[in-house]
């Protein structure tokens, strides 16, 4: 992201500078979306193994588009639960959607189809990618390229996952790759460069707290909700701009 | 297993929510935003997104639901959380975390 040439015109500098970042973002947002896709195969394999037809796993990828909640909802229909129970148990999962929309509103159009696009493509990472970044541009770039390429591997993944379902590739589990790890991991490298403020700390320091604390309270899903409580921290003690 | 109409209207359900919550997001944050506080209130929404995405990597790296996820999972992300106090490059942090994981599951460990 340095340029070392002093005597190019600004413009050039400019433009060295976006495309510089804009390769950065395209491989890292590609790790994420390969690790996603390689989840995406292996609950389009569960889910055909499990009994379903295989046309559910990969209609549920499309029109859901929230691996968690699709695992739990197969997961619980297959298991003999009621579909009823297991759509309110996914859609709890998807609560969180709701603050992360709001962290990232800025970026979604305000009418016409694009919004709705954008809307669907709302994911942790795509609002992870936005998060750290300010300039209006790089937030649209990051939001739009993370959410297109996992909606396209995502889907990708689950349909050969589906379709090889019955077969060996079906007792891959992402555990043996530790991409249960890289998840979480993902989220922490995104999340501590937009730790720009004091306030941002606490914020996100007792966000976690907080959420810890509610993993025996509340349904999963909710206690990363419950985070945003965090907010209150961060707003304690920084009266009108300061504790920068 | 028989996929039947109340599996239709579940999947439906499941799907139409969803899209719902992700829309209701940015709807809030239009009808809370703008004005002369503009900037104060961009804080605030953003620090909703800083503290469920800190909500997510804890909990997602110690439970898996209301169950402890054992002890690779964790170790993994505490190596990517040095590598990031490090400034490692992204890249070199998931990988670190996904390989750290999955060889001490290799060595035996939950």
């Amino acid at each position: 992201m340095r340029s070392s040439h002093r005597t190019v015109g600004i413009a050039d500098r400019i433009s060295d500078r976006v495309r510089e970042v804009d390769r950065t973002l395209l491989r890292d947002v590609l790790l994420v979306c390969a690790a996603d896709g390689v989840v995406g195969l292996s609950f389009g394999a569960v889910a055909v193994a499990s009994g379903t037809p295989l046309w559910v796993p990969v209609l549920l990828s499309v029109v859901v588009f929230a691996g968690a909640s699709q695992f739990v909802f197969v997961a619980l229909v297959t298991g003999g639960s009621s579909p009823l129970v297991a759509a309110l148990t996914g859609v709890v999962l998807n609560a969180r959607m709701v603050p992360l929309g709001m962290g990232v509103a800025d970026i979604v159009p305000r009418t016409g189809w694009r919004r709705l696009v954008a809307a669907h493509l709302l994911t942790d990472e795509s609002a992870a990618f936005t998060l750290p970044r300010r300039d209006p541009a790089e937030r649209r770039a990051a939001f739009w390229l993370t959410g297109v390429l996992l909606f396209v591997l995502w889907n990708a993944g689950v349909l050969v996952g589906a379709a090889l379902g019955g077969t060996v590739l079906a007792s891959v589990d992402p555990g043996t790759l530790g991409l249960d790890a890289a998840f979480p991991a993902v989220l922490l490298a995104l999340l501590v460069p937009a730790l720009r403020t004091r306030a941002d700390r606490r914020t996100a320091l007792t966000g976690a707290v907080v959420a810890v604390a509610a993993v025996p309270l509340l349904p999963a899903g909710l206690p990363a909700v419950a985070a945003v409580l965090g907010v209150l921290a961060g707003r304690a003690r920084s009266p009108r701009g300061g504790a920068r | 297993m028989t996929w039947g109409p109340e599996h239709w209207v579940g999947l439906a359900l499941l799907a139409a929510a969803t899209f719902a919550l992700r829309l209701l997001g940015p709807w809030l944050a239009a009808r809370v935003g703008g004005g002369p506080r503009a900037e104060s209130t961009d804080a605030l929404l953003a620090g909703l997104a800083v503290a469920v995405l800190a909500g997510l990597v804890v909990t997602q790296a110690l439970f898996d639901g209301r169950e402890a996820a054992g002890w690779a999972r964790p170790l993994g992300v505490v190596v990517a959380g040095v590598l990031v106090w490090r400034k490692a490059p992204f890249l070199l942090v998931v990988l670190a975390a996904a390989a750290t994981t999955a060889l001490l599951r290799l060595l035996g460990l939950p």
